[in-house]
């Protein structure tokens, strides 16, 4: 990838290969086919924006990278190995990609510290203290200094939204999978969050599997645009945003990005005409 | 952490906000308006029917007297030792329905094979009423004290057990993904995620069980046992002794409200994050 930076600090881990992926719920009943024979290469340290309409298919293809249902047809790999195909039709989850969720799913229960300090103390390989002062650190570097003790439901969305990035990133995984996690934010805190993500991302380099539907937030973030047709949900037009990362919010208005916008605006325009006739919902 | 101070905090806050409301001044309207009711109808307007109630002065004065007509006063050790007894089957039947509830409600909810097994069973006994097992728990039990105490945890157990297990069906699946996605084990999942998801549900669930507990409690007393405060009633009914009827219903309705604060504490204990989120509030 052209727009990838080539530096040393560049992961050697993280590329997914998706192969020819078929996902048809209930195959046995009334068979609805939500991922079609799709195909998408990503290369480790990648940001990939997922870009495609309501209900065609993207929430299943995460769910089948994540492990938490099976697919049909096809191959997963991560690094070249089989995370799923035939013979291992469901992929184990795991702390090498870790999810973070359309609504948010840090545990209401556990104070911000505890739930960052969740995926290592559950995996056991270090010690409490080392595991928290690491989490301490991370959350000082996230600028989430001050409300280590609080609970999630105490801070705001904006900054559960931070947290829940640092609590994936406390496993060191290669991949960080994200389904349309800044939708319920308004656009200011929206904003902040971009670039927070993006000052995360250049300390950690994973690679980023990017569900939205906002074209802007696809733009500004992501190397590459993956758009999806209407369901069943397969690569439509992949747009390259050959915009030299760190980027920051003086982007949005340069000729470039209004260009890219352009290009990408007719087809997922037309996607989304479809999808509205077919009337699809939200899954 | 500090725990128990934050609990204190709370209750204090609680209990000053609740002494600048108007709820506490009502409540003595509304006290007072009884008290008065009950004077003027039995011992002033003596209504029909009412000449046989035990009148406002009669009780309160057999209640608070140092040398009691029937015997039962709070100068008596006698009244301490009903009181006792009936709080010690209470805390018995509580715990061990606590104890043997809310284990099985978590495995139930947790384990669809297990619920399939247990869950009919349990629906059919559940609606049996308590006095409908009075014949039975006398035969199985022997003595006068087991069977009281398995007729007061009966009900509690099922409102316990049930209530865990819907709170476990209650807790979004979102957050047990999240969990394997961090790597966290299945038991892991059960321990960090599904009891403390299910938490709230259990405490209401408790709240439930302490009220049952307490009519279950009277029910059995009533029929067996040579102790306690629905021995009293009971007794005191049999040997036209109505003033200390009423004397041990309001020690019932005192016990029964102390017992289901305290459960209140415990919940508020346990629920941190449950507390500040409504109390202190979030956004
Ligand atoms: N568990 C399921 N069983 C049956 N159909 C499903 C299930 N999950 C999603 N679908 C259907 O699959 C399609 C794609 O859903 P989803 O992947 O959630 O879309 P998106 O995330 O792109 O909005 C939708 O038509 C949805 O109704
Ligand atoms: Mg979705």
């Amino acid at each position: 990838m052209s727009t990838l930076p080539k530096d040393d600090s560049m992961p050697i881990k993280g590329a997914i290969r998706i192969e020819d992926v078929v996902k048809v719920y209930d195959p046995d009943g009334a068979a609805v086919m939500a991922v079609d024979h799709c195909s998408i290469d990503i290369p480790a340290g990648e940001i990939c924006m997922i870009v495609g309409p309501s209900g065609c298919g993207k929430t299943t293809l995460l769910n089948t990278i994540a492990g938490f249902h099976g697919l049909t047809s096809g191959h997963i790999y991560l690094d070249d190995e089989v995370l799923c195909g035939p013979g291992k039709e469901k992929a184990e989850p795991g702390s090498d990609r870790i999810v973070v969720f359309q609504n948010g799913a840090l545990f209401p229960w556990k104070t911000n510290l505890d739930n960052i300090a969740f995926g290592p103390m559950m995996e056991g390989k270090l010690s409490k203290d080392e595991i928290y002062e690491k989490a301490r650190k991370m959350m000082v570097d996230a600028g989430l200094e001050g409300t280590e003790d609080s609970f999630p439901g105490e801070v705001s969305s904006g900054l559960r939204r931070r947290v829940e990035i640092v609590r994936a990133l406390m496993n060191e995984p290669k991949v960080l999978l994200f389904d349309e996690p800044y939708r319920a934010l308004d656009s200011l805190t929206k904003s902040v969050m971009h670039e927070a993500l993006l000052d995360i991302y250049y300390k950690n380099k994973v690679t980023i599997f990017f569900i939205t539907h906002d074209l802007e937030e696809a733009i500004f973030l992501g190397h590459r645009l993956i758009i999806m047709s209407s369901r069943p949900c397969k690569p439509k037009k992949i747009v390259e945003v050959d915009i030299p990362h760190p980027r920051d919010y003086s982007v949005l208005t340069s000729p470039r990005f209004r260009e890219i916008m352009n290009e990408a605006k007719g087809v997922v325009n037309e996607e989304a005409r479809k999808a509205f006739e077919a009337g699809e919902k939200e899954g | 952490m500090s725990q128990s101070n934050a609990t204190m905090n709370l209750t204090m806050y609680r209990i000053s906000s609740w002494l600048k409301s108007p709820k506490p001044y009502l409540m003595f309207v509304g006290f007072g308006l009884v008290l008065s009711f009950w004077y003027f109808s039995v011992e002033v307007w003596k209504l029909p029917r009412f000449q046989d109630m035990p009148s406002l002065t009669e009780v309160f004065e057999e209640w608070f007297s140092e040398d009691p007509y029937y015997g039962l006063s709070i100068y008596t050790p006698e009244y301490y030792k009903h009181i006792g007894i009936s709080l010690r089957r209470i805390a018995y039947a509580f715990c061990l329905a606590t104890a043997l509830g809310v284990p099985l409600g978590l495995f139930l909810g947790w384990s669809q094979k297990l619920r399939e097994y247990i869950f009919p069973l349990f629906e059919l006994l559940r609606p049996i009423p308590v006095l409908a097992w009075v014949p039975l728990a006398i035969i199985m039990f022997s003595g006068s004290e087991t069977p009281v105490i398995f007729l007061t945890f009966l009900a509690s157990f099922f409102a316990t057990t049930l209530n865990t297990m819907l709170g476990v069906e209650s807790i979004d699946e979102e957050y047990s993904r999240a969990a394997y996605c961090l790597g966290a084990s299945r038991w892991q999942t059960f321990v960090h995620v599904v009891v403390p998801g299910a938490m709230p549900y259990i405490f209401t669930g408790l709240q439930i069980s302490i009220g049952v507990a307490w009519f279950s409690l009277v029910a059995g007393e009533m029929v067996s046992g040579q102790y306690g405060l629905g021995y009293i009633i009971n007794t005191a009914y049999i040997m036209v002794q109505y003033s200390q009827i009423i004397i041990g219903m309001i020690t019932l309705g005192l016990f029964g409200y102390v017992t289901s604060a305290l459960v209140r504490l415990a919940g508020d204990y346990m629920m941190q994050w449950r507390v500040r989120e409504l109390a202190l509030g979030g956004d």
